[in-house]
């Protein structure tokens, strides 16, 4: 990230909503969001964040989902809204190194906590982390909306040590859905993406 | 939804004492969230006031001696479905565990929430255009009438089929497990794991019998002889990450052929955690075929109210707990 004010950066997302007229309500009706970006209600909480290794100091809602705080107040929009309730995985990241759904985590929770997101994976020489290669290696994706859920779960399922057979894979990585059905790719990534993590020294 | 106030003291006295400081049914305690968070964006639930209890240390605790397991009521499902104690001398435990939910939301929710698990009727999560006795007392039952694919075969009313939608309480009302709770000056009383759900009844907007302000800070298991070979067989409409369409909980103590101890939990077709004490009676003291686990799971199931939509849950309920105790026996 830059270090421009995260309101000031103009990304893709809000080239489509602050332009494209039809947009508006689609997202206002389809991503109803908890994460407010004007005025806080009076029960907001200061909190402090370490997201992706950068300290964040907020006033957050006790109502806002870490999802919608990451999206809308942090810009990170790498982590997607799927279903919002828990049901498909698009929206895992890892707090404190576990895997969690952020749409059904209250941000306030993560205060003092670290949170790791999809941008927060390759290393700062620009490489990709050894697991978003393998995605691209075996063409895991198809619309590509739940890759970075299923990215950031297969990390987590590798380091927990649920790797150790294709069935072991499916069984902990049946938490995150992917409506293309890109399933037996993601199969072979996350298999190829654990021997890589092994043998980088990333587990 | 609307904005709620929020606290997360950092020891369960001082939970109990926030608690008591904004009494009434609109104050929460909170574990996970992954049940109330989502039922507050579907409207279904609207608390004004949580009480975070991830960072009470002293319900965090895991304890196994030779008598009994206890486990502090914020532990997650996932820190308990790989306790090594657990998953070697305890496999339903496990697996009522690990065949729940999903790896993300184990990592959150907490073993005491998920005893409290609200039922994932449709009618109950869906609008008001949906009357729910449940949701709102006194507005009727979809479910009655209605779609009722996954409705309740057993412990259903006139006003209420939903379904207890958890797997854990499965086996723990099976093993006799009680729990410890505390109520706002601190009190403490336990109860057994079987008396804390209620029938729907007249009143199934009442699901447990906690009042509001009583917290559970931890469940405890007695080491039975028939913990070691047990099981947790869930059967779903897909391979993992469902809710059960039917499931059982067994645990066997067989000596000289003949059974000592049997232990059943039905799950997925009950409207509370179902203990099949007259189908354990049937076979204590004989020996276990599949023929005498066909006649117990036909006793197991006599009570069953089975509906249009669903009455291919019957046999397939009753399919689920011969192979239930069939799997338990190759354990043992």
């Amino acid at each position: 990230m830059s270090d421009m004010p995260h309101e000031l950066q103009l990304d893709r997302r809000t080239f489509m909503v602050t332009t494209t007229g039809a947009a508006a309500p689609v997202l206002g009706a389809g991503c109803a969001t908890t994460a407010p970006r004007g005025p806080q209600g009076a029960s907001a909480l200061p909190c402090r964040l370490t997201v992706n290794g950068r300290s964040e100091s907020l006033t957050l809602e006790a109502r806002s989902s870490l999802l919608d705080v990451l999206r809308e107040r942090l810009a990170l929009t790498g982590t997607k809204k799927g279903c919002d309730h828990g049901q498909c995985g698009a929206c895992t990241v890892h707090v404190d190194g576990q895997r969690v759904v952020s749409c059904l985590t209250l941000a306030v929770k993560c205060d003092g906590r670290d949170v790791r997101t999809i941008e927060g994976l390759a290393p700062d020489d620009g490489a990709l982390h050894v697991m978003q290669q393998a995605f691209i290696d075996h063409d895991a994706l198809q619309c590509g909306y739940c890759t970075p859920g299923q990215i950031m779960s297969a990390i987590a399922c590798v380091r927990e040590g649920h790797a150790g057979s294709d069935d072991e894979i499916r069984e902990y990585m049946s938490g995150n859905l992917c409506r293309c059905g890109a399933y037996v790719a993601i199969l072979d990534a996350v298999r190829d993406g654990a021997r890589r993590m092994k043998a980088g020294g990333h587990a | 939804m609307r904005d709620v106030h929020y606290a997360s003291p950092g020891a369960s006295g001082e939970a109990l004492e926030r608690r008591a400081a904004s009494p009434g049914p609109d104050t929460r305690f909170l574990g996970g969230g992954t049940t109330l968070f989502d039922l507050m964006k579907l409207g279904v639930e609207a608390p004004t006031s949580l009480v975070d209890l991830t960072r009470c240390g002293d319900l965090q605790t895991i304890h196994a001696d030779r008598e009994a397991w206890r486990f502090g009521a914020g532990v997650t499902m996932g820190r308990l479905a790989t306790d090594p104690s657990v998953a070697r001398d305890f496999p339903a435990l496990a697996e009522s565990l690990w065949k729940a939910a999903s790896p993300q939301i184990r990592n959150m929710a907490t073993v005491g929430g998920n005893l409290l698990q609200r039922t994932r009727c449709a009618y109950f999560r869906g609008t008001p255009a949906y009357p729910c006795n449940k949701r709102e007392p006194g507005t009727g039952c979809s479910a009655i009438g209605g779609a009722q694919r996954g409705h309740a075969l057993l412990g259903g009313s006139e006003h209420c089929v939903a379904v207890y939608p958890g797997d854990l309480a499965v086996t723990l009302v099976a093993f006799d497990a009680v729990i410890d709770v505390r109520g706002p000056g601190g009190q403490q009383r336990s109860l057994a794991l079987a008396e804390l759900h209620r029938d729907p009844g007249s009143t199934p907007h009442l699901e447990t019998s906690l009042a509001d302000d009583e917290l559970i800070v931890a469940i405890r298991v007695p080491r039975l002889p028939a913990a070691k070979a047990s099981t947790y067989h869930k059967v779903r409409d897909r391979e993992s990450y469902a809710f059960a369409l039917a499931s059982a909980a067994v645990g066997l103590q067989i000596e000289a052929g003949r059974v000592i101890d049997v232990r059943i939990g039905l799950g997925g077709v009950a409207t509370r955690p179902w203990r099949a004490t007259l189908a354990e009676r049937h076979l204590r003291g004989g020996s276990l075929t599949r023929e005498t686990a066909r006649q117990a799971a036909e006793i197991a199931y006599a009570a069953a109210r089975p509906r249009q939509d669903n009455h291919f849950r019957l046999e397939l309920g009753m399919d689920t707990l011969i192979d239930a105790l069939m799997q338990a026996k190759e354990r043992l």
